[in-house]
């Protein structure tokens, strides 16, 4: 305290106090919204036909909440009967199944199967009552795809939830609509075709097949698009820009003020 | 003063000594009236009563050196190694803001801005060297007075507000006479016609509120929804049979046919139409719609469409959650429940979203049955006190 107390008056104490409640400020906050990584399980499950590796890793890690024959828990999981193939590629590829807790929204995280075992667990839920198919790789090629009518596409159906250029925004009850900054045109594609979570379901039928690779052709190419100024900010708009450069300037002209009148040197007597 | 008064028209008539005398003449008025009249408020005294550059007294060169003036402001700063010190330090930033400010130009001559994506390298340069020129000045000039200029505390006292009797005496004579030799006050022709002139250029902007206007009367009321108009599929502008849009948690904007590319159509007619599975959507037993139903008879195949226009302030609510169906207005979070009629469960709307009466034609596609049966998007005032 002593210290403190003598070093209290120093030139440099207002911005070190400044500095230190910032400091403190940005860690508190992400100490309440830190996330943990998962650790990604590795299941080496080889020789057996599909359905039945499929069943063997379901009644390990999805049973629980899905039901043994995936008819679903109230209030835990939904059924799996009839969500196809495609729905299971697109929880388990992007890491948000299996679930680590249940939150109002799974997010994207580490991937916990093979490959070759995703295959496995969607050719066993396919079993159990059919449903959309995993897309081929040429369903969800973007190239050559009609990338103007994407976005219009895009615009009219999908921006509301997931912004212009895709970053994502929110919705109510702590349920988001995710970036698609790193989603893949497969999975672009079956969460169009399936409705993960919250999100509705367009069909092949009222989004036709070609009509998905041009949003898909939308998404992957504005990605690519640079950046204003430098830095993206999350793309999620106006607002933000304006927000960081306000506190940033603010921050700086805070710290402008006190030097200029800050006391200097021994008064001239 | 002196200036206004010889440029005057008739200054053959020589104002009184107030007008052209010196100080001197004021007679005793205080100490601090002792200086010439025209002093601002505020600023420092002149050259000669700070003493700093006083030539020395008449006859001195010859006789002994005058005392030393006691200074105000020392020639010397109080830490002469650190103002050393900080003259480099602010020579170096006047440098660089020289730098800048060449890099400034050399920006402007050699980015090409010939499309967005290279003016926007044109931009970030001629951004960033124009704020380093600024920056680095601002940096020299504080360093240079806190570190180079000795540092004191001067304290000045301020002089009364209040002008000498003397000084509003001449003002009020001025200011009569101006008025005289105006000619204002004697012709009044000139007078009223002047008033007069600034009449309506005080009126027009008055005029221009007219623009606020035409009153909207019934064009708020209705839609360009009508009978047996198609519903496209917004984007890709196709019809749609119910049995394409079969998923339950399905959800597409959707237009009247026709008016796809109408934008004022569109502000107010688009809609969404939503796929309910079985027994999920809450049926009213009448045709009238009753806050908190769905008209039963104006679905086709639990398909229900709603106004996606906002009933709060006209923002387009389309963020649908097919698990909760809840339509979410992402302006101010107004929250509706689909399954029932989209009436309001959170946040500032007041009313449900309207339902648009379907049916299918001949072909199978969806169609309207009529216009919405009250006006869409946000209240106003001749809507009137309707639920």
């Amino acid at each position: 305290m002593k210290a403190i107390t003598a070093r209290r008056r120093r030139p440099a104490a207002g911005y070190a106090v400044v500095l230190f409640g910032l400091l403190l400020a940005g860690l508190s906050y992400a100490a309440v919204t830190g996330m943990g990584a998962a650790d990604a399980a590795s299941h080496g499950i080889t020789g057996q036909p599909l359905v039945a590796q499929g069943r063997t890793l379901f009644n390990q890690s999805c049973a629980n909440c899905h039901g043994l024959f995936g008819q679903g828990t109230p209030n835990q999981g939904p059924s799996l009967i009839g969500v196809g193939a495609a729905a299971v590629d697109f929880q388990v590829s992007t890491g948000r199944m299996p679930a680590k807790e249940p939150v109002a929204e799974q997010g994207r995280k580490p991937v916990s199967y093979t490959p070759q075992q995703i295959r496995a667990l969607a050719a066993y839920i396919e079993s159990l009552g059919g449903g959309p198919a995993i897309p081929s790789a040429a369903q969800v090629n973007p190239k050559g795809a009609n990338t103007g009518l994407g976005q219009q596409l895009f615009v009219a159906s999908c921006s509301q939830c997931h912004n212009f250029v895709g970053a994502g925004g929110a919705l109510t009850y702590g349920k988001y609509a995710p970036p698609l900054t790193s989603s893949t045109p497969r999975q672009i594609f079956e969460a169009m075709l399936t409705g993960p979570e919250a999100m509705p379901v367009f069909n092949n039928t009222t989004i036709t097949p070609q009509q998905k690779r041009d949003i898909i052709a939308y998404i992957t190419q504005t990605r690519a698009e640079p950046n204003p100024g430098g830095f993206s900010l999350g793309r999620v708009g106006p607002v933000t820009e304006g927000l960081v450069a306000f506190l940033g300037l603010l921050l700086f002209m805070v710290f402008a003020a006190m030097w200029i009148t800050a006391k200097h040197g021994k008064a001239h007597d | 003063m002196t200036d206004s008064t010889a440029g005057r028209p008739g200054g053959d008539h020589e104002p009184t000594g107030d007008f052209s005398a010196g100080p001197e003449s004021r007679g005793p008025t205080g100490g601090d009236r002792a200086e010439p009249r025209h002093r601002v408020i505020g600023t420092p005294p002149p050259a000669e009563a700070r003493s700093m550059l006083k030539p020395p007294p008449p006859g001195s060169p010859g006789g002994p050196p005058p005392p030393p003036e006691r200074r105000e402001l020392p020639a010397d700063p109080s830490d002469p190694v650190r103002a050393k010190r900080a003259e480099r330090i602010v020579v170096a930033c006047f440098v660089i803001a020289t730098l800048a400010g060449v890099g400034f130009i050399a920006a402007y001559v050699l980015f090409p801005v010939h499309s967005v994506s290279r003016t926007l390298y044109s931009n970030l340069a001629l951004g960033s060297t124009m704020a380093l020129v600024f920056l680095a000045l601002a940096v020299g000039a504080v360093i240079w007075v806190r570190h180079v200029m000795p540092g004191v505390e001067l304290t000045e006292q301020r002089k009364p507000l209040r002008s000498s009797d003397e000084d509003r005496a001449a003002f009020n004579k001025t200011f009569e006479e101006g008025a005289e030799a105006s000619q204002f006050v004697r012709r009044p022709m000139l007078r009223r016609s002047l008033i007069a002139a600034s009449v309506p250029a005080v009126v027009a902007p008055i005029v221009l509120l007219r623009d606020l206007g035409p009153l909207p009367r019934q064009s708020l009321d209705h839609t360009v929804w009508r009978n047996d108009m198609r519903l496209l599929n917004y984007g890709a502008n196709t019809p749609i049979r119910p049995a394409d849009f079969a998923s339950p948690g399905g959800m597409i904007t959707v237009v009247p046919d026709g008016y796809q590319d109408d934008f004022n159509a569109l502000a107010k007619a688009t809609c969404i139409i939503i796929r309910f599975a079985p027994g999920q959507l809450q049926f009213t037993s009448r045709s009238a719609p009753v806050p908190g139903k769905v008209v039963a008879n104006w679905t086709v195949d639990n398909i229900v469409a709603y106004s996606k226009i906002c009933t709060h302030v006209g923002c387009p609510a389309a963020l649908y959650e097919q698990t909760t169906h809840h339509i979410l207005c992402p302006c101010h979070q107004s929250t509706f429940d689909a399954a029932r009629g989209a009436q309001v469960i959170f946040g500032p709307a007041t009313r449900a979203l309207p339902q648009l009466p379907m049916t299918i034609d001949a072909q199978g596609y969806l169609v309207a049955r009529h216009d919405f049966t009250e006006p869409v998007g946000p209240s106003f005032w001749e809507r009137g006190p309707s639920s």
